[in-house]
C-alpha cells in the first residue's frame, strides 16, 4: 500500500462567536501510516479530541473545518457530503469514545447495539450480524457471550463496557480506529487490560490506530510515533523513543520531566509553569 | 418488585385517605349542613332531630370515618341545592365529560407527539419555527379565551358549528351516553376538543421537543453517529425511544389534569358535564357536590399517577434490573 | 526525526469601555439579540405603565355610577361609523367606557397577580428555607404536604380554596373580599414549586463553611436564615417568580370568567370577557374582543419575557 492511511495537512477549525471566529486548531499537519499506533498527547483543551471529531467530520457546531484537508486512502474525506461520510464512519475509520457509561444507549441491548454496527456496513443476514457480534465478544474478553450479549449496559461494569465499545469500534473492521481517552473514565487497574486489548486486537486486524491521551505512560508503551499538541497546534511530532530520549520543543521537554519516575530520587515534582493560552 | 407495588398502593391510599379527610372537613365544617337542607319554617326539634337521623352529634373521629366508608360506595350525600342524591348528579352528567376529555386527550397526542419530533429533527425548518410560535400561542392563552375566540370565529361569523351543549346524544346501556353516534353530536365535540386540547397538545410537542432535541445531544447518540448509523436509525431507533420515556409521565400526569380543566371548557360552551355541576356548586356554596368532586378528581390522579409509575417501570430496563435485585 | 513548531500569536483583549462592557454583557446582548423578546419587553412595560396610571389616564371612571347611563350602553367603538366618539373602543351592558374598563381591569388584574406571586413566594420560601434548614420530620412533613399539593393542577386548587371561601363568607361582603380571596387562593395554590426550590437551595447552603462558621459564632438560626441563606436562594426563586406571574394572571382571568373571580362592579379582564362572551351573537362584539387582546398581549409578552429569562439564565445552554 502506497502513501499514508490517513493525511491531515494545515488544518483549521475554527468556532463562530459573537466577538469573531475562535480558532481552535491551527494547523495541525500529520500522516498516519497504515497499520502503525500515533500517540496523540497534550493537556485538556490542547485540542487532542477536536482533531479526532474532524478527520471523522463530527464536529458540532458552531465549530467547522475553516482550511486544510484531510485525506484518507488517498481522496479526501473533508469535505464529503454526510452520505457519504456514513459509510466511512465507523466501516473504515472506527471511533473508541471516552465515556463508556454514558455512550451505550442504556435503553438499548448490547446486542441489538453490536448487530446493528454490523448491519451498516455489512451485507449479512441478520443470524450472521448476531453471530459476529458474539463473536466479537469473546474477542474482546467478555466472558459467556452468547449469554451477556442480550443484556443491557448498565448490568455491565465499567471496564467490560469500555470492551463492548472496542468490539463496536472494531466489529465492521475498519482500517482506521481512532481512540479518544480509551482509559481516561476506567479504574488504574482496569487500563492496562483495556491498552494491551486495544494493542493486540488492532495489530491482530491490522488497523492503525490515532490515540489521544494524556497519559504519557501509555503512549510510551503503546504507540510507535506521538505527536505533542499544545493550544491548537502540533509542538513536536516524531518517533517515540526518539522523542522520550531527546524532546527538542521545551513544552515536550517539560512534559518528559513531569512524567514521575521511581529511579531518580527527587524531592519536588516537576511542573510546567504557566498555563496554556486560552482560545 | 411486588414491594414496590405494595409501597406504591399504601402510598395512594394514604393520599386518597388524606383528601378524604379534607373532603369529610368541608362536607361537616363548612357551613352547616341541617340548616343548609331544611327551611327556614322547620323547628328546632326538628333539626335537632334531622341532625341526629344524620349522626351529626356524634364524635368527629366517628363520622370521618362513616364519611370514608360511605364514600367508597359512591355514597356522597344529598345536595343541597338540588335535593338529589350527588352520587346520582355527577353519574348523569359524567358521560358528557368523560367523552370530551377522551377525545382531547387522544388528539392532544395524537398532535404533539409527531409535531415535537418534528420540531426536533427539522430544528432550523420555517414549519418548526411555526411550531415554536404556535406552540408559545397555545401554552400562553388561557383556555377560556381560546375557547371564546373559536366560538366568535366558527359560530359568529362562520356559523359552521353549534356554540353550546352537545348536540343529540344516543343512549347506551341504562347509563351511559354519546355524542359520537351523532353529526350534531359529533360537530358540538368540534370545538370544545380542540379548546381543551389545546393547552396539553403544545404542552407535549414543547416537552417532546426539549426531550428529544436534549437525547440528540447526548454521548451516545454521538457514538451511534461515529459507527455511521443512518439517520433514520440514530434518529428513530436510539434516540425516539429514549425521548418517550421521560416524555410518558408527563404525559399521563397532563392527562388527569384535562378532566379538571374541562370545567373551563364546559362552562364556556354550556357542556352538560360535571365540571359544570362543580362550578355551579362552588357558585352556590353547594358543599356536598364539591367534596364529592374533591374525592373524585383526587382519586382519578392517584389512579393515573400509579399507572404511570407502572408503565415507566415495565418499560425502563434500568428500573426493572434496580426492582428485581431490591 | 522530530519537528518543531513556531510560537503561537497573543490573544485579543477584553473591553474595557463601559459601552464595551455593556456590548460584552451576555444578559443584555441575549436580550436584544431577539427582536421577538424586545418587542415583549416593550409590550410589557407599556402594559404595566398602562395599567399603574389607569386612575389619571382613564377617560373616565367606570365605577362611578353617576358618570354610566344606561342610555349610553352598547355603543360601538368610535371608530366605527356608528360609534359614538366619546368612547374609542365603544361601551358595554353598563354604559360603561370600554377603554376606562380595560384600564382598570388591566390594573386590579396586575394587582392581583403580582400579589398572589409574592404570597405564594413568600409562604412557599420561608416553608423551604425551614424544611431544608430543619430537615428531619419537619423536612418531611412539608414535602409530603407539597407532594399531595402537587398532585393536582393549581387551577383546581384555586378553585376550592375560592369556593369555601366564598362558603364561609357572608355573602353580603362577597364582593368586596373577591380581590383578597382570589389574591389568597391564588397565592396558597403556587407556593409548592417555591418552597422545593428553596428547600433545594437551602440543603446546599447549609452545609456551606459560612454557615458554620456563623453557628460558631453563635448566631441564631432565624438570623442565619435571613440574613445568609436567603440571599442565596433569591436567584433561582426571581426566575420562578416570572414564570408565576403570567400563570397567575390567566388564573385570576379564568377564574372570573367562570363567574367566581372578581364581580362585575369591579371587573378584571376575566369578567369583561365574560359579561361580553353573552352579547357575542347579538352583534356587540367590542365588549369581549378588546379585553381578551389586551389579555392576551399582556400574557404572551409576559411569557416570551419568562422564556427568554429562562433560557437566558440556563447555564447548560451556554
Amino acid at each position: 500500500m502506497t502513501g499514508p492511511l490517513l493525511s491531515v495537512r494545515d488544518l483549521r477549525v475554527e468556532f463562530a462567536t459573537r466577538k469573531g471566529p475562535l480558532v481552535a486548531l491551527d494547523g495541525v499537519s500529520f500522516d498516519i501510516a497504515p497499520g502503525e499506533v500515533l500517540g496523540v498527547v497534550g493537556e485538556s483543551g490542547a485540542g487532542k479530541s477536536l482533531t479526532g471529531l474532524a478527520v471523522i467530520g463530527l464536529l458540532d457546531s458552531p465549530g467547522r473545518i475553516a482550511g486544510g484537508e484531510i485525506r484518507f486512502d488517498g481522496e479526501r474525506i473533508d469535505n464529503l457530503p454526510q452520505t457519504r461520510m456514513r459509510l466511512i464512519r465507523g466501516g473504515r475509520i472506527g471511533v473508541i469514545v471516552q465515556d463508556p457509561l454514558t455512550s451505550l444507549n442504556p435503553l438499548m441491548r448490547i446486542g441489538d447495539q453490536l448487530t446493528e454496527t454490523i448491519l451498516a456496513h455489512k451485507p449479512l443476514g441478520r443470524r450472521q450480524a448476531r453471530e459476529q457480534a458474539i463473536a466479537w465478544l469473546g474477542e474482546v474478553g467478555i466472558p459467556s457471550p452468547e449469554k451477556r450479549i442480550d443484556g443491557y449496559p448498565h448490568e455491565f461494569s465499567g471496564g467490560m463496557r469500555q470492551r463492548v465499545v472496542i468490539a463496536l469500534a472494531l466489529c465492521a473492521e475498519p482500517a482506521l480506529v481512532i481512540a479518544d481517552e480509551p482509559t481516561t473514565a476506567l479504574d488504574v487497574s482496569v487500563q492496562a487490560q483495556i491498552i494491551s486489548l486495544l494493542k493486540n486486537l488492532t495489530r491482530r486486524h491490522g488497523a492503525a490506530v490515532m490515540l489521544i491521551t494524556h497519559d504519557m505512560g501509555v503512549i510510551a508503551e503503546t504507540a510507535d510515533r506521538v505527536a505533542v499538541m499544545y493550544a491548537g497546534r502540533i509542538a513536536e511530532i516524531g518517533e517515540v523513543r526518539e522523542l522520550v530520549r531527546n524532546p527538542l520543543h521545551p513544552y515536550t521537554q517539560g512534559l518528559m520531566a513531569a512524567i514521575p519516575t521511581l529511579a531518580v530520587r527527587a524531592r519536588r515534582l516537576m511542573q510546567i509553569p504557566g498555563a496554556m493560552p486560552r482560545l | 418488585m411486588i414491594a414496590f407495588l405494595l409501597r406504591r398502593l399504601l402510598a395512594s391510599v394514604g393520599v386518597l385517605i388524606a383528601v378524604g379527610l379534607i373532603a369529610f372537613a368541608m362536607f361537616r365544617y363548612v357551613g352547616d349542613p341541617v340548616n343548609q337542607m331544611v327551611g327556614i319554617e322547620t323547628s328546632a326539634q326538628e333539626r335537632a332531630q334531622l341532625r341526629h337521623q344524620l349522626g351529626l352529634d356524634q364524635p368527629a373521629m366517628v363520622q370521618a370515618a362513616r364519611f370514608l366508608m360511605n364514600a367508597a360506595r359512591f355514597d356522597f350525600g344529598v345536595s343541597y341545592q338540588f335535593k338529589q342524591p350527588v352520587a346520582d348528579l355527577i353519574a348523569a352528567r359524567m358521560p358528557a365529560t368523560l367523552e370530551l376529555a377522551l377525545v382531547a386527550s387522544i388528539l392532544a397526542l395524537a398532535a404533539g407527539v409527531p409535531m415535537g419530533v418534528y420540531a426536533a429533527l427539522r430544528r432550523d425548518s420555517a414549519l418548526a419555527k411555526l411550531f415554536q410560535a404556535l406552540s408559545l400561542i397555545g401554552i400562553s392563552l388561557p383556555t377560556f379565551l381560546i375557547g371564546v375566540l373559536l366560538i366568535y370565529l366558527f359560530a359568529v361569523v362562520l356559523r359552521w358549528l353549534p356554540s353550546f351543549g352537545r348536540g343529540d346524544v344516543v343512549r347506551i346501556g341504562s347509563w351511559w351516553t354519546t355524542g359520537l353516534l351523532t353529526v350534531s353530536g359529533l360537530k358540538s365535540l368540534i370545538m370544545p376538543s380542540i379548546t381543551l386540547a389545546l393547552f396539553q397538545m403544545t404542552l407535549i410537542m414543547r416537552l417532546v421537543r426539549a426531550e428529544m432535541l436534549e437525547v440528540l445531544r447526548s454521548d451516545y447518540i454521538r457514538f451511534a453517529r461515529a459507527r455511521g448509523l443512518s439517520e433514520h436509525a440514530v434518529h428513530f431507533r436510539h434516540a425516539l425511544k429514549n425521548t418517550l420515556i421521560p416524555v410518558i409521565t408527563v404525559v399521563g400526569l397532563q392527562l388527569g389534569s384535562i378532566v379538571a380543566f374541562s370545567i373551563i371548557t364546559e362552562t364556556v360552551f354550556a357542556w352538560p358535564g360535571m365540571g359544570q355541576l362543580f362550578l355551579q356548586s362552588i357558585q352556590n356554596a353547594d358543599v356536598p357536590i364539591m367534596a364529592a368532586y374533591l374525592l373524585m378528581i383526587a382519586t382519578l390522579f392517584v389512579v393515573i399517577n400509579l399507572i404511570v409509575d407502572l408503565i415507566y417501570v415495565a418499560v425502563d430496563p434500568r428500573w426493572r434490573g434496580h426492582l428485581n435485585r431490591a | 526525526m522530530s519537528e518543531i513548531a513556531t510560537p503561537p500569536n497573543s490573544a485579543s483583549e477584553p473591553a474595557r469601555t463601559l459601552i464595551g462592557r455593556l456590548k460584552d454583557n451576555d444578559l443584555l446582548a441575549s436580550f436584544l439579540s431577539s427582536k421577538v423578546t424586545v418587542a415583549a419587553g416593550i409590550v410589557t412595560v407599556i402594559l404595566f405603565l398602562a395599567a399603574l396610571l389607569a386612575p389619571w389616564i382613564a377617560p373616565t371612571d367606570p365605577f362611578n355610577p353617576a358618570t354610566n347611563y344606561l342610555s349610553d350602553s352598547f355603543d360601538p367603538p368610535s371608530f366605527i361609523a356608528s360609534g359614538d366618539p366619546r368612547f374609542l373602543l365603544g361601551t358595554d351592558d353598563q354604559g360603561r367606557d370600554m377603554l376606562s374598563a380595560i384600564l382598570y381591569g388591566l390594573r386590579v388584574s396586575l394587582a392581583i397577580g403580582f400579589c398572589s406571586v409574592a404570597l405564594g413566594a413568600l409562604i412557599g420560601v420561608s416553608l423551604g428555607l425551614v424544611a431544608g434548614y430543619a430537615g428531619g420530620w419537619t423536612d418531611s412533613a412539608i414535602m409530603r404536604i407539597a407532594d399531595v399539593q402537587l398532585t393536582f393542577p393549581a387551577i383546581l386548587i384555586a378553585l376550592l380554596l375560592d369556593g369555601v371561601a366564598h362558603a364561609l363568607l357572608n355573602p353580603a361582603n362577597r364582593d368586596e373580599s373577591a380581590f383578597a380571596v382570589l389574591v389568597l387562593s391564588i397565592g396558597l395554590s403556587f407556593w409548592v414549586q417555591y418552597a422545593r426550590t428553596a428547600r433545594a437551595s437551602t440543603m446546599v447552603e447549609k452545609n456551606r463553611d459560612y454557615v458554620l462558621a456563623a453557628r460558631l459564632i453563635g448566631l441564631s438560626h432565624a438570623r442565619i436564615l435571613f440574613s445568609h441563606i436567603l440571599p442565596n436562594v433569591m436567584g433561582p426563586v426571581m426566575v420562578i417568580a416570572t414564570i408565576n406571574l403570567a400563570l397567575a394572571i390567566i388564573t385570576e382571568a379564568t377564574l372570573s370568567f367562570l363567574g367566581v373571580g372578581l364581580p362585575p362592579t369591579q371587573p378584571s379582564l376575566g369578567t369583561l370577557i365574560r359579561i361580553g362572551q353573552n352579547y357575542l351573537f347579538s352583534g356587540e362584539w367590542w365588549i369581549v374582543t378588546f379585553p381578551s387582546l389586551t389579555l392576551a398581549a399582556l400574557v404572551l409578552a409576559v411569557n416570551l419575557l419568562g422564556d427568554w429569562l429562562r433560557d437566558a439564565l440556563n447555564p447548560r445552554l451556554k
